[in-house]
C-alpha cells in the first residue's frame, strides 16, 4: 500500500500522452512543496510470461511480437536468439545471420524516427510548455512540413526493411529458430538501395537537428532532468557498438568498470529484480551494487557513450562531436538522450547500407540444426535498449518457463530519477499547470519508454494531478482534459 | 467541408494496430486534410471530446479500460474494434484460461531472479479483470476491422469511405485474420 506519511501530499500526472503505452506519475510533496517521492506506475499486467508457458517454443517469436507493435522485431528477435539455444545452433549461417541484423537495424530505424519526429518534435521544437493543441505531429506538418515529411518517410524505410526480411511490416515471421524462412531477392533489395542515400543523408541531418537543439540553449538541455546512473548495455569483442549481440558491460557512477564483456548466458549473476507495490513493472538492479542503488540506465545515451567506437564511419564521427561537445556535458544529459538517438539511426542507415551491398543476403542457405536443449537466453540492444529473453523449454518441445526484462523495465528506477530530478527543478513551491505537467512527460518521453512491452502483463498509462493535504484528503486535482485543457478543482 | 473529428486509444493492445495506421506513410499528410485528432496517443488531449470517428485497438483487462471505451462510446458517433484484440481480446486473451491470482503469484512472488516478491496491490494501480473481454461485450461496436494489425491500406480505405459519406467497405486482400 501506499506509505503516505500523514504530512505529505500527492500530486498524480494520469494519463501520460504521446509514449507507448500506458501509466500515470505520482508525486508526494511535504508541506514546503518539496519533493520527497516521484512514482512512474505501470498500470497494466499482462502476464505473457505465464502463459506461453504450455506453448510450443516455435510458436514463440510469433507470439511475443505482440507485446509491442512498435518493437515487435525486437521481441521476434531476441525470443528466436534464446531458441537458436534451445534448438543447439550456437552459430547461424551468414545469409541467416545479415538478414536478421539487416531486419533489426530497419527497426532502429523506423522506431528512432517515430520516436524524434512523430512523439517527441513538438517538444523540442514549440517548447516543453508550448500550445497544447499544436503541441504534436499535426502541429509540427503545419509548422515545418519538410521535417514532418522526413520523419514519415524515415520511418516508411525501416518499415520496408522490415517487410522485405519479416514478411510483414507489424508481427512478421521473418526468424525462425535456428535462422530464417526467406532471404532477400534481387528486386527487394535493389528496392531498397535506390533510396539508402537519401535516408543516409537526412539521418545526418537529424543529427544536427538534435544539436541545434543544444546549441540554441545549453542551460535547458545540459540540466534538465539530469541525474547519475549506473549503465549497462552490449558490447562488440572488440568494443564497438553491436545492436544486435554481445557481451554485457556495465559501469558504475563514477565512470568505473563492473564487469564487460560478461556472456549474457547467465545474466542473473549480476541482475536481480525487485517488485514494488506500486507498480506493474518490476524494478531490476545490479548485484554487485545492490536493491538500494544497484538500479542502471540502458539506451541510446548509454550506449553511445558506453562503447569504444561506433563501426561505420559517419556515426562515429558524429559520436566523438556528441561526447565533446561542451566538455562531456550533453553525454551524460537526460536530454542528451534524443542526440544519442539520432547517431544511432545514422549509424542503422549505414549499417543498412552495408548490408545491402552484401551478396550473403541472397544466399540461400537459410536455417541450421542441432541437439535439443533444455535452456536458451536471447539478448539483443532493442531501440529502447538491452533486452532479455529466457526460457525452459522441457523434451515435448514445451515452454515450461519464461522470464523476460525488457528495455523499457531497466530503465524503470531512471525514469523515476529523471521525473524526481524535474519536479524538484521546475515544480518546487510552483502553482500547477499544464506546461509544467508536461515537463515531466518530457522527461519521461526521454527515455522513449515502450510501456506496452513493460507491463508484459495486462495495462497501460495515463497524467493527472492531484494533491492531497496532510491528513490525506484530495485538495486540488488537475488533469488534462477533452480539449488539452487543464481543470482545477473537484476537490473533495 | 468540416473535417471529421477522430479519436483513437489502445486498451489492452501493443499499440500494433495504431503503427499500421501510420503505415499509410506519406498518404497522412492527404488524410489530415479531411480529418482532425482527438485525444490519440500522437497529441496531449487526455480524455475523448465529441468526435465522429472513434478508433479502438486493445481488449478490456482492467477497470480503467471500461472507463475509457466508455468514454468513447459517449463521445464518438461511430465505433470502431480495430484489430484482433478489440475484436476477439486476441492474444491477451490467451490468460483467460488461467487463474489470474495464479498468473500475478508466478510472476510477482514465485519467479527465480526475484529479490523480494510481492504482488503490486497499490490503490494507484486499476484492478485487473479476472478474464480479457472484446469490446462488443461491453458497448455497442459498429465496424470490426479485422487482422493483428489489419493492414494500413485497410485504414486508409476505411477513412477514406467515411470521408467520402460512403458506407466502408474492405476489398479482397484488405480482411486478415492473422
Ligand atoms: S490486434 Fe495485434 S497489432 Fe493490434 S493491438 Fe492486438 S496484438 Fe497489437
Amino acid at each position: 500500500m501506499t506509505e503516505l506519511a500523514t504530512n505529505l501530499r500527492r500530486v498524480a500526472i494520469d494519463p501520460l500522452s504521446r509514449v507507448e503505452g500506458h501509466g500515470k506519475v505520482t508525486l508526494l510533496l511535504d508541506e514546503n512543496n518539496h519533493v520527497t517521492q516521484a512514482r512512474l506506475h505501470i498500470v497494466e499486467f499482462r502476464g505473457f510470461e505465464k502463459f506461453v508457458q504450455g506453448r510450443p517454443y516455435w510458436e514463440i517469436p510469433v507470439m511475443v511480437q505482440r507485446l509491442c507493435g512498435i518493437c515487435p522485431v525486437s521481441h521476434h528477435l531476441a525470443a528466436c536468439k534464446a531458441m537458436d539455444q534451445v534448438v543447439g545452433v550456437d552459430h547461424l549461417t551468414p545469409t541467416a545471420e545479415k538478414l536478421r541484423r539487416l531486419m533489426h537495424y530497419g527497426q532502429i530505424l523506423q522506431s528512432h524516427a517515430l520516436h524524434f519526429f512523430h512523439l517527441s518534435s513538438p517538444d523540442l521544437l514549440f517548447g516543453f510548455g508550448s500550445d497544447v493543441a499544436k503541441r504534436n505531429i499535426v502541429g509540427i506538418a503545419t509548422e515545418y512540413p519538410e521535417i514532418a515529411r522526413q520523419g514519415v518517410l524515415l520511418r516508411k524505410y525501416g518499415q520496408e526493411v522490415i517487410r522485405h526480411t519479416a514478411g510483414k511490416r507489424i508481427h512478421g515471421t521473418g526468424a525462425v529458430p535456428g535462422g530464417v524462412n526467406k532471404n532477400l531477392n534481387q528486386a527487394e533489395r535493389d528496392a531498397l538501395l535506390a533510396d539508402i542515400y537519401q535516408i543516409i543523408a537526412w539521418c545526418r541531418d537529424a543529427v544536427a537537428m538534435a544539436r541545434r537543439l543544444f546549441e540554441q540553449d545549453p542551460e535547458l538541455y545540459n540540466d534538465f532532468g539530469r541525474f547519475e546512473a549506473n549503465t549497462l548495455n552490449l558490447i562488440r569483442a572488440d568494443g564497438a557498438m553491436d545492436l544486435y549481440h554481445g557481451g554485457l558491460r556495465a559501469r558504475d557512477r563514477d565512470g568505473k568498470t563492473l564487469f564487460d564483456h560478461e556472456n549474457y548466458d547467465h545474466y542473473w549473476d549480476h541482475i536481480y529484480e525487485d517488485v514494488k507495490s506500486w507498480s506493474y513493472m518490476k524494478f531490476p538492479f545490479l548485484r554487485q551494487i545492490g536493491p538500494e542503488d544497484g538500479w542502471y540506465r540502458v539506451g541510446p545515451l548509454t550506449r553511445v557513450t558506453q562503447c569504444d567506437f561506433i563501426p561505420t564511419p559517419l556515426a562515429d564521427v558524429e559520436r566523438r562531436a556528441f561526447m565533446a561537445y561542451d566538455s562531456g556535458r550533453a553525454a551524460g544529459a537526460t536530454l542528451g538522450t534524443h542526440w544519442a538517438r539520432m547517431i544511432e539511426m545514422l549509424h542503422s542507415a549505414e549499417a543498412i547500407k552495408e548490408l545491402l551491398h552484401d551478396s550473403d543476403l541472397l544466399g540461400d542457405d537459410l536455417v541450421m540444426h542441432g541437439e535439443h536443449r533444455e535452456r536458451g537466453v536471447g539478448v539483443l540492444e532493442a531501440p529502447r535498449g538491452t533486452l532479455i529473453h529466457h526460457y525452459r523449454v522441457d523434451e515435448n518441445d514445451l515452454v515450461v518457463r519464461a522470464n523476460l526484462i525488457v528495455s523499457t523495465t531497466h530503465n524503470n528506477q531512471a525514469m523515476n530519477e529523471a521525473i524526481r530530478a524535474v519536479a524538484r527543478q521546475y515544480l518546487d513551491g510552483r502553482e500547477l499547470t499544464e506546461g509544467l505537467l508536461n515537463h515531466i512527460e518530457v522527461a519521461i518521453r526521454a527515455f522513449d519508454p515502450c510501456l506496452s512491452c513493460a507491463t508484459h502483463a495486462l495495462g497501460k498509462m495515463p497524467l493527472t494531478l492531484n494533491l492531497i493535504d496532510a491528513e490525506g484528503r484530495e485538495i486540488d486535482r488537475l488533469a488534462r482534459d477533452g480539449s488539452g485543457e487543464c481543470s482545477a478543482g473537484e476537490c473533495c | 467541408m468540416a473535417k471529421l473529428r477522430v479519436a483513437t486509444t489502445s486498451l489492452a493492445g501493443c499499440f500494433g494496430c495504431h503503427m499500421s495506421l501510420l503505415d499509410i506513410d506519406e498518404r497522412l499528410f492527404e488524410l489530415l486534410k479531411h480529418i482532425e485528432f482527438d485525444r490519440t496517443p500522437l497529441t496531449d488531449i487526455k480524455h475523448c471530446g465529441p468526435c465522429d470517428i472513434g478508433l479502438i485497438e486493445g481488449g478490456i483487462c482492467n477497470a480503467e479500460n471500461v472507463e475509457v471505451l466508455r468514454e468513447f462510446r459517449r463521445n464518438c458517433k461511430i465505433l470502431v474494434a480495430v484489430g484482433a484484440c478489440a475484436v476477439t481480446g486476441g492474444l491477451p486473451a490467451q490468460r483467460n484460461h488461467l487463474d489470474l491470482g495464479a498468473c500475478l503469484t508466478e510472476v510477482y512472488l514465485t519467479e527465480p531472479g526475484l529479490a523480494h516478491g510481492g504482488i503490486p496491490n497499490d490503490p494507484e494501480l486499476p484492478l485487473p479483470l479476472d478474464k480479457v473481454h472484446p469490446l462488443h461485450e461491453v458497448v455497442k461496436v459498429d465496424y470490426f476491422l479485422p487482422g493483428c494489425p489489419p493492414p494500413a491500406d485497410a485504414f486508409w480505405q476505411f477513412l477514406t469511405d467515411l470521408v467520402a459519406g460512403r458506407t466502408p467497405e474492405l476489398g479482397h486482400g484488405l480482411i486478415k485474420y492473422d
